[in-house]
């Protein structure tokens, strides 16, 4: 698994910022909708994110995919732990999860 | 490309043959499909776990041809 050399490049980026999406397009131009729905939660909720465009890099594109066995982007991490895609990210979104979430791993405020 | 209904259910079926699968077709254009799964399968797993059992179940498909399948597990009440 960790022959993959861009599984470094990946960790790296989960290390390195408490939230990261790994996303089509950037916040501020995501390029698919599901990318966009997360992207606009994560901004609504003020929270400090940083978005990793897939599309500027197929190996990330693909390396994710393997990286964190799920099949789809948009992917989010939360304090290195893969917290999930479009559905589950919404869900929680949704029922108040993602914030208490946030405040548990004292997220930055944007 | 595009998938049955009626194979995405066979395919989760297959892989958990106690869940109670209902797919609904949500543009009628056989590429948005919303996925409930209910099954015993998932019983003490949390959600990034029971996604990625059906997932697998889909063999490589989501993603790929099975474009996007919005997708809700639980665990049957009386588990």
């Amino acid at each position: 698994m960790s022959d993959n050399p861009v599984f470094g490049v990946i960790q790296q980026e989960i290390d390195e910022n408490p939230v990261v999406l790994f996303m089509k397009g950037n916040p501020m131009f995501p390029q698919c909708g599901f990318s966009a729905a997360i992207s606009t939660a994560l901004t609504n909720m003020q929270v400090k994110f940083k978005g990793v465009d897939v599309l500027e890099n197929g190996e990330i594109r693909e390396g994710i995919k393997e990286f964190s066995s799920w099949p789809t982007i948009p992917q989010l991490y939360v304090k290195g732990e893969f917290v999930g895609g479009c559905d589950i990210v919404r869900e929680m979104y949704e029922a108040g999860e993602l914030q208490e979430l946030f405040d548990k791993n004292e997220i930055e405020h944007a | 490309m595009a998938m049955e209904a009626a194979e995405i259910e066979r395919l989760i079926q297959e892989a958990l043959p106690n869940a109670k699968v209902t797919i609904e077709d949500l543009r009628g254009d056989g590429d948005h499909y919303a996925a409930y799964v209910v099954a015993e399968e998932f019983a003490g797993k949390n959600r990034v776990q029971q996604h990625q059992m059906v997932y697998k179940a889909l063999q490589g498909r989501m993603g790929g041809e099975l474009h996007a399948l919005a997708l809700q597990t639980s665990v049957p009440e009386d588990a």
